[in-house]
């Protein structure tokens, strides 16, 4: 019963919160800031995408597919980047503590996100505790022509929406310019040494608003992407679960390389649905333990990266560290 | 360029400097720790901004707000500690952060070319007389490299104007002579070096002329070849210094600590320390001489009980005689007998002090078992931090100032004063003068003299050859590991003690 054909899509379409979401997390990581806060940010993301689509759909005009999706895309940036600029203000410009910070954010998006999915849901008066936004998701869907999808070949790589092939341009693009780009170097260069950029004549702080704003945006669209493709765009709170937690543990597990997370978000996504594959009737506690396997995969290869010690593959040396030029 | 000259006002950490540097010139800043040499120079480089005062370049007035504006004008500086990203490569360090090619074209923000830039590097590197490997990562690197890599980054972005702040601190005696060939060869170029320092010989050694400070002013400046360490000294101290170490006759010698045979491996089993064997007498100062990683670290941590030992032994041999073998007892039973082990490292803070308490809690590390039941005794820490603040003339606001904030030299008078302060049966300590200024030098010298008056068997490791053959009564020569010789520190030579340092045997140098 077990069909590789059909667990491969499903595992991809798993996987692509948590590539945008650790995409972002990795932009966010390599200027030195550890976003704990990309949970918040992407349910932030999702939630604003939904307010934006909600208020389209609702408005009376004739659904039009492009506007349909510019609408909630633009509106799940807006919210996303305002958090990060959230970020910058308290971590940055006043150097707050990162960890608390993040911590608080996480907390705040998922508390920003249930409060107006309630509104939502009250305003539509529904019986289920669930919006649905079957016009914008189907818009969402758009992919290949459905020629194209047929056989084992289109299932696997033709059958997803735009924002599938979009999330991982994204992340080959992003690994592109920190590695290859001047700007890349410099970005780094700040998160790993911010003294050595600053006394290069980098500017630190434009440098880390810069790339944890569009590290957030990215993030948000993973939250953006769960429930208008995933989750065919029914909203319910809480649905999302966890997977910004993912998103950031994904990262680890990439050792901070978006090219390599591509791959390994899919494994991860594969991780997550793996306990649906098991024979029905088996204990509910099993279950449990193979939603575990992903965490536990993250915490073998951070044993295995500190262990082997490679210079190349550890966190950026400056991560969590505010920076002020004239502390010593 | 022409004439800098710059003054500032309410900040004591330069008060209404003048200071003119000349094309084609080696300048050396002189002055204590703390005088403010790095602060003046780090105006120049952009990285503070002056409070007063300004800068001319050529005859020209300029603002320096940022490191940016410095290169712009020329100025480049290499840092005490270096501005390097580790995980990068020599070329990506060198290129980083520039917005336009060495012929003045704008490098676009696109895909970098670095084999271009390595190509560059390499002619740099021809010119000077550097050796470099662009594309080997600085994690991989010795200081020295390190340091070249810094000097040529400065020189890739086409300064003539090179500050180098105490460069040789972390030099061997090798290194240091290649580094000043190639200063030498960058002024032959026309470039202009300012090297800050506070050791006289390489004054001598390598530059044109001498600017001193003192306390944040500009005292004088003197030609080198006209001047001697003596007037140099006391303009920097402000006062009469002698040059000259005292050497108060050992008494009442007998053996200490007796080390047989001792033999330590390191982790990954390379034997850092094989078949040492040696006696500390009481009364007397044993110095400890060898090239830096030769295993005097792990000598001195076999002897506190902070090594892993692997073979031998070492008795500790009380005033009545009665021998106790430390291999395997608890560090804190090893400290109780008195045994105390001052360790300056590289970086001052990565032993010993903990940077964000202050001078008191610091001192309360040594004796907080000795409170009364479970609270700890405040008081005398703090009595102790003020003795030490005050003998050792420790510039700092106050004892609850956290040790970080102080300069390294004055963190350094903290950490050896406060294990003078234990009265120690052995006292050893590593570097203690590392990147000390000559008065605080000789503070620390007179310390060790009077503890070894006292009885205390000390054991000096130190890295200037010079002090330790004037200090010392016998001389403990390590190479790899290894005991090369032992020498009387009245008679030995110091190229006797330098080649025991790089060869075995010393016997056959004879």
């Amino acid at each position: 019963m077990f069909s590789l054909v059909s667990f491969i899509p499903r595992a991809i379409v798993q996987s692509i919160p948590l590539l945008l979401g650790c995409t972002g997390e990795t932009l966010n990581e390599k200027v030195g800031s550890l976003n704990l806060g990309i949970p918040g940010v992407m349910y932030v993301g999702a939630i604003s995408g939904v307010i934006g689509s909600f208020l389209y759909e609702n408005s009376g005009a004739q659904f039009n597919g492009v506007v349909g999706v510019l609408i909630p895309l633009i509106s799940c940036l807006v919210g996303s980047l305002l958090m990060g600029l959230i970020f910058c203000l308290l971590t940055v410009t006043l150097r707050a503590n990162q960890n608390v910070t993040g911590l608080a954010m996480a907390t705040f998006g998922v508390g920003f996100g249930n409060f107006f999915g309630g509104s939502i849901m009250k305003l539509t008066g529904s019986d289920v505790p669930s919006i649905a936004l079957t016009a914008t998701s189907g818009a969402f869907k758009t992919g290949f022509p459905a020629s194209m999808k047929g056989g084992a070949i289109g299932q696997v790589l033709f059958s997803y929406g735009f924002m599938t092939y979009v999330a991982i341009a994204i992340a080959l693009i992003a690994h592109f310019i920190l590695k290859k780009t001047r700007t890349g170097l410099e970005l780094r260069a700040v998160g790993e040494n911010p003294a050595t950029a600053d006394a290069a004549g980098i500017n630190i702080t434009k440098y880390k608003y810069f790339s944890i704003c569009i590290g957030c945006m990215i993030a948000g669209l993973g939250g953006l992407f769960y429930v208008m493709d995933y989750a065919s765009g029914v909203w319910s709170n809480d649905a999302f679960g966890d997977r910004g937690w993912l998103a950031i543990a994904l990262v680890i597990f990439s050792i901070w390389r978006p090219n390599v997370a591509v791959l390994e978000s899919i494994l991860f996504g594969g991780l997550l649905i793996l306990y649906l594959y098991i024979p029905t009737g088996t204990n509910f506690a099993t279950k449990e333990l193979y939603k575990m396997i992903p965490y536990i995969v993250t915490i073998v290869v951070l044993i295995f990266i500190s262990v082997k010690n490679k210079k190349d593959s550890q966190p950026p040396e400056a991560l969590g560290l505010p920076y002020f030029r004239e502390d010593r | 360029m022409r004439n800098i000259s710059k003054a500032f006002g309410d900040k004591i950490a330069n008060n209404k400097v003048d200071l003119d540097i000349y094309r084609g010139e080696i300048l050396s800043l002189l002055g204590e720790n703390g005088s403010g040499k790095t602060t003046l120079m780090n105006m120049l480089s952009g990285i503070y901004f002056p409070d007063e005062g300004e800068i001319y370049i050529d005859g020209k007035p300029v603002m320096i707000s940022s490191p940016k504006d410095a290169f712009d004008h020329g100025i480049g500086m290499i840092h005490q500690h270096f501005k390097l990203v580790n995980v990068f490569s020599a070329a990506e360090n060198i290129v980083l952060g520039m917005e336009t090619d060495p012929d003045g074209n704008p490098i676009p923000k696109g895909k970098i070319n670095i084999e271009e830039a390595s190509k560059r590097i390499r002619e740099i590197c021809e010119l000077y007389g550097f050796d470099v490997d662009p594309d080997q990562k600085v994690y991989d690197m010795s200081v020295s490299q390190k340091q070249t890599v810094e000097i040529v980054k400065v020189l890739y972005r086409g300064a003539d104007i090179l500050i180098l702040d105490e460069p040789t601190a972390v030099l061997t005696p090798q290194e240091t002579e290649k580094l000043f060939a190639v200063l030498r060869n960058m002024k032959a170029d026309g470039k202009t070096v300012v090297i800050i320092t506070h050791k006289l010989h390489e004054v001598e050694a390598i530059s044109d002329k001498v600017a001193v400070l003192r306390k944040g002013e500009f005292i004088g400046q003197l030609i080198t070849k006209d001047t001697n360490a003596q007037e140099m000294t006391n303009m920097m101290v402000g006062r009469e210094v002698k040059l000259n170490i005292d050497r108060p006759e050992p008494k009442d010698v007998t053996p200490r600590i007796v080390v047989k045979n001792l033999t330590v491996k390191s982790d990954d089993g390379i034997v850092k320390l094989d078949d040492v064997s040696f006696t500390a007498n009481k009364g007397e100062v044993l110095g400890i001489a060898g090239i830096s990683g030769c295993g005097q670290k792990e000598l001195l941590e076999s002897i506190a009980g902070l090594q892993q030992i692997d073979g031998g032994e070492i008795l500790f041999i009380e005033d009545d005689g009665k021998e106790t073998n430390l291999v395997g007892i608890d560090p804190v039973e090893i400290d109780r007998m008195g045994v105390s082990l001052a360790f300056v490292p590289e970086d001052r803070l990565g032993m010993g002090l903990v940077g964000d308490m202050d001078l008191a809690d610091n001192m309360m590390l040594r004796s907080y078992r000795s409170g009364k039941g479970s609270f700890t005794d405040r008081k005398s820490p703090r009595e102790l931090a003020e003795k030490i603040v005050d003998e050792l003339e420790v510039v700092t606001p106050g004892i609850d100032t956290p040790v970080r904030r102080l300069s390294g030299g004055n963190i350094q008078k903290v950490l050896v004063g406060r294990e003078i302060a234990l009265n120690p049966t052995v006292l050893m300590t590593a570097y203690a003068v590392r990147g000390l200024d000559i008065n605080a030098s000789y503070m620390i010298y007179d310390l060790v003299n009077k503890q070894k008056e006292r009885g205390v068997a000390v054991i000096f490791v130190g890295e200037d050859l010079d002090v330790l053959l004037e200090l010392s009564d016998r001389i403990l020569v390590l190479c790899g590991g290894k005991v090369s010789g032992i020498v009387d520190g009245r008679t030995a030579e110091k190229n006797e003690v330098g080649l025991l340092m790089t060869k075995l045997g010393g016997g056959e140098i004879g």
